[in-house]
C-alpha cells in the first residue's frame, strides 16, 4: 500500500469570541495550510470538508466554504463528524489511486449556537431527547459510571484539567490556558455531578487545515523535513443508546487502537506524545486505556503520577488539549496538526524531544461511541 | 494504486410519501435487510459502513451514531458524509472509496431520508446564506425555474418538452415497484397540472418520499466470489463550483460538463450517447430532462429540444433509455436519491432491474445533484475497468 | 484578518431554525408506547438468537442482527448504574429545574438500562440504589409516561 504524508498544516487561534464567519476562518487555515506545505491551490485535486448543519444553523452548510477552502471545480466532499474522520476519508480517496493531494479542513463556531440544544438533537425524539439530556449530562452520566468501576476520584479527574490547561500555557493557538490547582477545580461550580465547571472544555470557535498526499506526491512537493507520515488507523463504534452499553468500557476504542497499531506495526511502547479527545476531564484517563497504554481503571492514578505530564513518561496532550480549546468539528484534527508539529520538531515551548511516534485521537457522537485513532510518525 | 471495487448488492425500501409504518432507523434496517439478501450475505462479512442523509429533514444530529440498531454497525467501523442532494452519490463514492482503497473490502453505502417528517421546503431554505440570500431567494423549486426559464429564452425549448420528460419518468415508474408516484400520464396531464414557479409546474416536479436504500461494494477479489455480474464502478468524479446562487451560471450546467467528461474520460467513452446503455439520472425536475443533456454531452449545447427530447432517444425503447426507475420524479428521499440512481444503475448491469430491465446492458451512468448545482457522477460497467 | 474589527463595527444577525418535526415511531417503539400508555406497563424484547434482553426495545438485536419479536414484560424495577445531579437550568429543555437527577437504572429483566429522572434527594442518590418507575396518571404515549425512578422503599 502506497504511503500518505501530511505535507501541511493550518489552525486559527482557537477562542471563545472570534468574529470572522466560518467560511472565513476556513479561508485562514486552508491559506495556512497551503503556505506552509509551500504549494498553491492549483496543486490540490481535491477536497474533503468537515462540518455540521446543526452547529452552522445551515442545510448543507459545506456549501458555505467551497470557495474558501479552494474546492472551486474540484471533487469534494463533506465528512459531519470529528475532524479525525475526515482526515480518514482524505486518506481513502489517495489511496484508492483517484487523487494525489488532499485538503482536508474543518471548522466550527460553537459560540454562535447551543452546545445543550445543538447536543440535544443527538438524542433519540423517539426516547431520551424528551428528557433533556445533552453532551454535559451524559458525559456526567459515564463520568460517574467510570468512577465506580476504576475507583477513581474527582480530585484526580481535576488532576488532568491542571495539567492539560498548564499545558496550554505553552501554546499558542489554545484559546484557555490557565494556570490552576486541583483545589481551583474542585471549587469551581458543579455543573452535573461530577462534573464541575473546569472538568469541562470550553465552547470554542476555530478552524483547522490539513494537506495530505499521496508518496509520490509528497517527495515531489515538499522538503522531507516537512513530511509526516501517517502510519495507522482505526475506527469504531459502539452502541447508541447509553444504557445499551457499559459506559466505562472502551471496547470500541479498544477495536480502533488496534487495528490502527497493526497497520502503523507499532506498539504503545512505540509512541512518544499522544493528543487525546479530552472534552471532559474524566476522558483522557478513560481513553488511555482504551488505547492500551494503562490497565483499564488505572488511568486516573498514573495520571496523577505525573506519568502524563509534558515532563513525564509520556506526554498527553501537551497542547492543552480540548480542555482547553474544543471546536468540536476540529478538535480531533486540531489534535493531529498537534502531532504533525511535535513529529516536525516545530512545537516550540511545548515540544516533546525526540517525539517519533505520534497518536492522535477523535471521538463522535456521546460519550465516545465512536472513536477514530492515527499513528503518525517521521 | 488503488483496487478495483463492484457492486455485489442492492436494496431499497418501498417508497411513499408517509412511510407511518416505519421509523427512520426502521426504513434503514429495511434497506440493510433487502442489500444483504440481494448479495446473498451476512452483516459479518460487511467491513465497513457510510451513511448519510441531510441533518435538517428531520433533526437528528451524529445520524451515523443514532442509526446504528438500523445499520447494524454496533462495533463496526462507520461516519457519516453528507453534501445535500447529492448525499447518495456522496455515501456511494465514499463507499467506493472505502473499499479502493485497500483498507476494506466489503463497505455498505446508506442512504435515507424521511421527508414526511419535516417541512422540506423550510429546512432547504436554511442552506442559503443567512446574511445574504436566505431571505430573497431559496427553496428548491424557485432556481430550478429560473435556470430552465433562461434555457427557454436562450435556446427555443418549451414547457412541453419538459412535459414529455415528466411524462417519461412517470410512466416509467409504473413499472418499478419501489417508486412512491407511480401514475399513467400524458404530457397534456403535465401541461395542465397547476403552475407551481413558471415555468415548472406541478407533474414536473419530484415529490417528497420517505426511503432508503443500501448498496454493497466489495473489491474484486471479494465481489468475483460474491457476484456472477457485479457492476463494476468504471468512475466516480465530483464536481462542485460555487458558493453562492448569484454566482452561478444558469444557461448550462458547468459542474455537470465537467464532472461528465473526466468521468467518460476515466470510463473509455467518447460518444455517451451511443455507448452508455442505460442512464439513472438525478434529474429533480423535468425541465432538468431536458436542459441538462446539453452538458451530458449527449448533443451540442441548446440542441437538446430538437435531437433528443422530441425525436424520445431516451424512452425505455430509445437509443438510451433514461431513468426505467421512474427517477426522482417519481421518487425522492432526499438523502438515499442519488444512492438509489447508483443502485438502479447497478442492477440494469447485474440483471436484476425486473420489470424495468432495459436488456443487454454493459455500461450505465448515474448521477447525483444537489447544493448550488454541484454534480455527481458514476459510471459502471459490466466488464473490469 | 486581525485589524479589520477597527475599521468596521461587528455586525451580528440573530436567527433561528423554526421547523416543524413529526417522527415516525415505528412498529417496534409504537407498541412499546402503547403498552405503556394504555396498560401502563414496560415491556422489553429479547433475541431470539443470543437471548439478550432490551429494554428500550429493540428492531434488530445488535450483536445478531435479528428481529425481535418475542416480548417480556417487566417488573419496573432496577438498580442505580450511574446517575448525575444536574445543577445547570437550559430552559426548553430540562424538565425540571435543578437540581435535579438523571440516571441510567439497569432494570430487572433486562440486560440493558434505561435512561431516566430519578425522583430522589439529591444528597441521597447512590450508584447501587434499587428505584421503581413511577408511571404517570396522565399517559400521552412518550418516554414521560415513566414520570420518574423512585427509590424502592
Amino acid at each position: 500500500m502506497e504511503r500518505v504524508a501530511v505535507i501541511g498544516v493550518g489552525q486559527t487561534k482557537y477562542g471563545t469570541d472570534k468574529p470572522e464567519t466560518f467560511h472565513e476562518l476556513v479561508w485562514e487555515v486552508a491559506n495556512k495550510a497551503l503556505d506552509d506545505a509551500g504549494i498553491t491551490v492549483n496543486e490540490i485535486d481535491n477536497v474533503v470538508s468537515v462540518s455540521s448543519d446543526f452547529w452552522d444553523g445551515r442545510t448543507i452548510s459545506s456549501m458555505a466554504i467551497s470557495d474558501t477552502s479552494g474546492a472551486f471545480g474540484k471533487d469534494i466532499s463533506t465528512v459531519e463528524g470529528d475532524g479525525t474522520f475526515g482526515a480518514l476519508y482524505g486518506m481513502m480517496r489517495i489511496l484508492s489511486g483517484s487523487f494525489g493531494t488532499t485538503m482536508v479542513v474543518a471548522h466550527h463556531k460553537g459560540t454562535e449556537s447551543s452546545m445543550s440544544g445543538i447536543t440535544n438533537t443527538a438524542f433519540d425524539p423517539l426516547v431520551e431527547r424528551r428528557l433533556g439530556l445533552d453532551a454535559v449530562t451524559s458525559a456526567a452520566l459515564q463520568a460517574r459510571r467510570y468512577m465506580t468501576v476504576s475507583g477513581a476520584s474527582e480530585q484526580q479527574f481535576a488532576r488532568v484539567s491542571v495539567k492539560n490547561h498548564g499545558n496550554a500555557l505553552r501554546n499558542p493557538f489554545a484559546a484557555l490556558p490557565l494556570e490552576i490547582t486541583v483545589e481551583d477545580v474542585m471549587a469551581s461550580p458543579m455543573v452535573a455531578s461530577p462534573l464541575k465547571k473546569l472538568d469541562c472544555s470550553p465552547v470554542t470557535d476555530g478552524a483547522a487545515a490539513v494537506i495530505l498526499a499521496a508518496e509520490r506526491e509528497a517527495k515531489k512537493l515538499t522538503t522531507n523535513r516537512k513530511r509526516v507520515w501517517l502510519k495507522g488507523v482505526g475506527h469504531c463504534t459502539d452502541a447508541f443508546r447509553l444504557g445499551d452499553r457499559d459506559l466505562a468500557d472502551t471496547r470500541a476504542l479498544k477495536k480502533a487502537a488496534k487495528k490502527a497499531y497493526d497497520m502503523a506495526g507499532v506498539t504503545t511502547e512505540d509512541v512518544d506524545v499522544v493528543e487525546v479527545y479530552d472534552a471532559f476531564s474524566y476522558m483522557e484517563p478513560l481513553w488511555l486505556e482504551g488505547l492500551g497504554f494503562c490497565d483499564d481503571g488505572m488511568g486516573p492514578e498514573i495520571t496523577e503520577r505525573g506519568y502524563f505530564d509534558f515532563g513525564g513518561k509520556l506526554p498527553v496532550n501537551p497542547s492543552g488539549g480540548r480542555l482547553s480549546a474544543n471546536p468540536v468539528q476540529v478538535a480531533g484534527l486540531a489534535g493531529m496538526i498537534e502531532c504533525v508539529l511535535q513529529l516536525r520538531g516545530e512545537a516550540g515551548r511545548r515540544q516533546v524531544k525526540g517525539a517519533e511516534v505520534a497518536l492522535a485521537h477523535g471521538i463522535n457522537g456521546m460519550c465516545g461511541q465512536s472513536h477514530c485513532v492515527w499513528i503518525m510518525g517521521k | 494504486m488503488g483496487k478495483r471495487v463492484g457492486i455485489v448488492g442492492v436494496g431499497q425500501t418501498h417508497h411513499a410519501a408517509h412511510r407511518l409504518d416505519a421509523s427512520g432507523v426502521e426504513l434503514i434496517a429495511e434497506a440493510v435487510t433487502r442489500a444483504l439478501d440481494d448479495a446473498d450475505m451476512s452483516l459479518e462479512q460487511v467491513d465497513a459502513i457510510v451513511i448519510g442523509n441531510m441533518d435538517h429533514f428531520e433533526n437528528i444530529n451524529y445520524v451515523d451514531m443514532w442509526a446504528t440498531d438500523g445499520l447494524g454497525s454496533c462495533m463496526k467501523p462507520v461516519f457519516k458524509v453528507t453534501t445535500g442532494g447529492t448525499t447518495g452519490t456522496t455515501v456511494g463514492a465514499a463507499a467506493y472509496y472505502h473499499a479502493a482503497s485497500g483498507l476494506f473490502d466489503v463497505v455498505m453505502a446508506v442512504g435515507w431520508e424521511k421527508n414526511s417528517e419535516s417541512d422540506t421546503q423550510a429546512a432547504i431554505a436554511t442552506c442559503a446564506n443567512p446574511v445574504l440570500e436566505r431571505d430573497p431567494f431559496a427553496g428548491a423549486i424557485g432556481p430550478l425555474a429560473t435556470e430552465y426559464s433562461m434555457y427557454m429564452k436562450a435556446y427555443g425549448a418549451t414547457e412541453e418538452d419538459a412535459a414529455i420528460v415528466a411524462a417519461r419518468d412517470r410512466n416509467n415508474a409504473l413499472n418499478n415497484i419501489y417508486a412512491h408516484n407511480r401514475m399513467k400520464v400524458t404530457v397534456e396531464d403535465v401541461l395542465n397540472s397547476p403552475m407551481l414557479s413558471y415555468p415548472v409546474k406541478f407533474l414536473d416536479m419530484c415529490p417528497r418520499s420517505d426511503g432508503a436504500c443500501a448498496v454493497i461494494f466489495a473489491v474484486e477479489e471479494k465481489a468475483k466470489k460474491m457476484c456472477d455480474r457485479p457492476a463494476w464502478v468504471h468512475a466516480s468524479v465530483v464536481r462542485h463550483d460555487y458558493t453562492h446562487f448569484g454566482d452561478l451560471e444558469w444557461q448550462w450546467m458547468p459542474t455537470l460538463e465537467r464532472a461528465t467528461l473526466q468521468a467518460y474520460k476515466y470510463a473509455g467513452i467518447s460518444n455517451p450517447l451511443r455507448e452508455l446503455d442505460v442512464a439513472e439520472l438525478y434529474l429533480p425536475c423535468s425541465t432538468c430532462g431536458v436542459k441538462w443533456m446539453d452538458s451530458f454531452w449527449f448533443c451540442d449545447r441548446g440542441e437538446s429540444p430538437k435531437k433528443i427530447i422530441r425525436k424520445r432517444v431516451t424512452e425505455m425503447d430509445g437509443e438510451l433509455p433514461i431513468n426505467p426507475s421512474g427517477g426522482v420524479i417519481a421518487t425522492n428521499p432526499i438523502g438515499a436519491t442519488a444512492l438509489i440512481r447508483v443502485g438502479e444503475a447497478a442492477w440494469q448491469i447485474m440483471g436484476r432491474a425486473e420489470g424495468r430491465q432495459v436488456p443487454k446492458v454493459k455500461k450505465a451512468l448515474a448521477t447525483g445533484f444537489g447544493g448550488c448545482s454541484w454534480s455527481d457522477v458514476f459510471i459502471l460497467g459490466a466488464d473490469l475497468p | 484578518m486581525a485589524d479589520w474589527k477597527s475599521e468596521v463595527e461587528e455586525v451580528v444577525f440573530p436567527g433561528k431554525i423554526c421547523v416543524p418535526y413529526s417522527w415516525t415511531v415505528g412498529s417496534t417503539l409504537s407498541k412499546w408506547y402503547v403498552q405503556l400508555r394504555d396498560d401502563g406497563e414496560i415491556w422489553a424484547n429479547r433475541c431470539p438468537s443470543c437471548g439478550k434482553v432490551y429494554v428500550p426495545p429493540k428492531i434488530k438485536c445488535l450483536d445478531c442482527y435479528k428481529d425481535m419479536n418475542d416480548w417480556v414484560k417487566l417488573p419496573g424495577t432496577g438498580t442505580v448504574e450511574t446517575f448525575t445531579v444536574v445543577h445547570y437550568h437550559e430552559p426548553g429543555l430540562h424538565p425540571k429545574k435543578p437540581p435535579f437527577v438523571y440516571g441510567v437504572v439497569k432494570m430487572d429483566g433486562a440486560d440493558t438500562g434505561l435512561v431516566h429522572l430519578i425522583d430522589v434527594d439529591p444528597d441521597k442518590v447512590k450508584v447501587g440504589m434499587r428505584v421503581k418507575a413511577k408511571i404517570a396518571k396522565e399517559r400521552t404515549g412518550h418516554i414521560t409516561d415513566i414520570k420518574h425512578f423512585k427509590p424502592l422503599s
